[in-house]
């Protein structure tokens, strides 16, 4: 990214979060989303922009527990935050059971909405095991696919939910 | 994006202090959910971010008969509190379908207010709900009814160097029921062609209207409050022909435009058929809230 003149003025500040686990400083830009701040300032590029706007929820992070879309949220406020992004959900040395249902139901053709569906699948499992057809659905409905139809993802979601039920 | 300052304040006085130093060139920061989106489309440029989400007045969620929301409080704090599902089922409706579980997340009902978008879905029950909101300034604290908040579309009341407190919505009286609905042309996480909120108290039968409320989304510049149509009500049975003449009134109170989203006409139509909708919703809700 290419700061202008005045942008390179601007006052980084010091932040302290726990990032995938693991206790994260750096420094923030506060006109950076948390969007950008992942990707271009800790090289974290699984999470992936869309739209940039809040409609597609490409860049779907957890925060505290909650789901949130990161181009809508400062890189500054992560300060204090717990943040899950897709490269902490599968396990060391293994895939997640959503990432494996997803590979096995063919969920995903080009992958950009991918990682976005799958941290909020995630955030949905956890707090509702047996969350159904409809309530995935509905969960799901700020995080936009182009490619596939949505039922190969509703499937690959149950299927998951299935399994580690 | 031009680049600002971020100064999260941590008290009312901080806040009001930074929007007076640097007036049109602060904004206070809820969800962000609006704020970035139009700070990244250069709507307007900004030298200072307040981001508002650690003051404790702002974040107040309260319960105690009335409902007291503090301006930065997120949606999903709102509809996760059984108490307030039971208690105030019309902000419900509208706390969850404003955009997706990520907007949830983060966006405020006291943003939705300060956005003063026609469309939006947060502002119509508040105001059949009699909602009443805090300003507080360098010069001091205000009061003010929901209605009077909204100005123009993404206008409002709000002076130099004043922000958004709380709304309160006082306690429901016996036989008050209400309820918001919207129409979209999808099934969830789009604006509202038009939407309707009403609100009823009913008589101790159950069958007559004492009084009602009535307001109106995405059918003119603010979300209107349809006096006309609320007061057409007083006295009158609660029966479908009652809501059907209701429709009618407040479709006059409209003054919708035609635009990407939908025609005049539709807007017309539609006010009546979702004004017809609520008021049975409404009736449904203040039968079972005796």
């Amino acid at each position: 990214m290419t700061l202008t003149p005045e942008q390179s003025f601007v006052r980084r500040v010091a932040v302290q979060c726990t990032l995938n686990g693991q206790p994260t400083e750096f420094l923030a830009a506060p006109y950076l989303s948390l969007l950008e701040t992942l990707r271009e300032t800790l090289g974290l590029t699984g999470t992936k922009e869309g739209c940039n706007d809040g409609n597609c929820g490409a860049c779907t992070v957890n925060v505290n527990g909650r789901i949130v879309d990161a181009c809508l949220m400062l890189g500054v406020e992560a300060e204090g935050k717990t943040i899950e992004t897709i490269e902490g959900v599968a396990p060391a040395g293994g895939l997640h059971p959503l990432q494996q249902a997803f590979l096995e139901e063919a969920a995903l053709q080009c992958g950009i909405c991918t990682p976005g569906f799958l941290v909020s699948a995630k955030a949905l499992l956890e707090a509702e095991p047996d969350a159904s057809e409809q309530r995935i659905r509905l969960w799901l409905a700020g995080n936009l696919c182009r490619c596939t139809g949505y039922d190969k993802i509703i499937r690959a979601v149950e299927k998951a939910r299935d399994q580690t039920k | 994006m031009h680049p600002y300052q971020y100064i999260p304040a941590t008290n009312i006085t901080e806040a009001v202090s930074m929007l007076a130093r640097y007036g049109h060139r602060a904004r206070i920061m809820a969800g962000g959910t609006d704020l970035l989106v139009q700070l990244r489309g250069e709507r307007y440029e900004l030298d200072a971010v307040v981001d508002a989400k650690a003051i404790p007045e702002l974040m107040e969620l309260t319960l105690d008969g009335g409902l007291t929301i503090g301006a930065a409080v997120p949606c999903y704090q709102v509809y996760e509190d059984g108490a307030i599902v039971a208690a105030f089922p019309g902000i419900i409706d509208a706390a969850s379908l404003i955009g997706g579980i990520q907007i949830q997340s983060r966006a405020s009902l006291g943003g939705n207010l300060c956005n003063a978008t026609p469309s939006a879905d947060g502002i119509c029950p508040l105001i059949v709900y009699s909602g009443v909101v805090t300003l507080t300034g360098v010069e001091g604290t205000r009061t003010m009814p929901v209605e009077e908040f909204a100005t123009g579309p993404g206008r409002n009341a709000l002076g130099h160097g004043e922000m958004l407190i709380k709304i309160h919505l006082p306690k429901p009286v016996d036989h008050f029921g209400a309820a918001y609905q919207r129409f979209i042309p999808r099934n969830e996480m789009d604006i509202a062609v038009a939407g309707v909120a009403s609100a009823v108290t009913l008589d101790a039968s159950g069958e007559k209207i004492e009084s009602a409320r009535i307001a109106l989304a995405a059918v003119g510049p603010i979300p209107i409050f349809a006096k006309q149509a609320s007061d057409s009500l007083a006295g009158q049975p609660a029966t479908e022909e009652s809501f059907a003449k209701a429709g009618e009134i407040a479709s006059t109170e409209a003054s919708p435009i035609s635009d990407m989203r939908g025609t005049i006409e539709q807007r017309l139509h539609l006010v009546g058929v979702l004004t017809r909708r609520t008021l049975a919703q409404a009736v449904q809700r203040a039968r079972g809230n005796a």
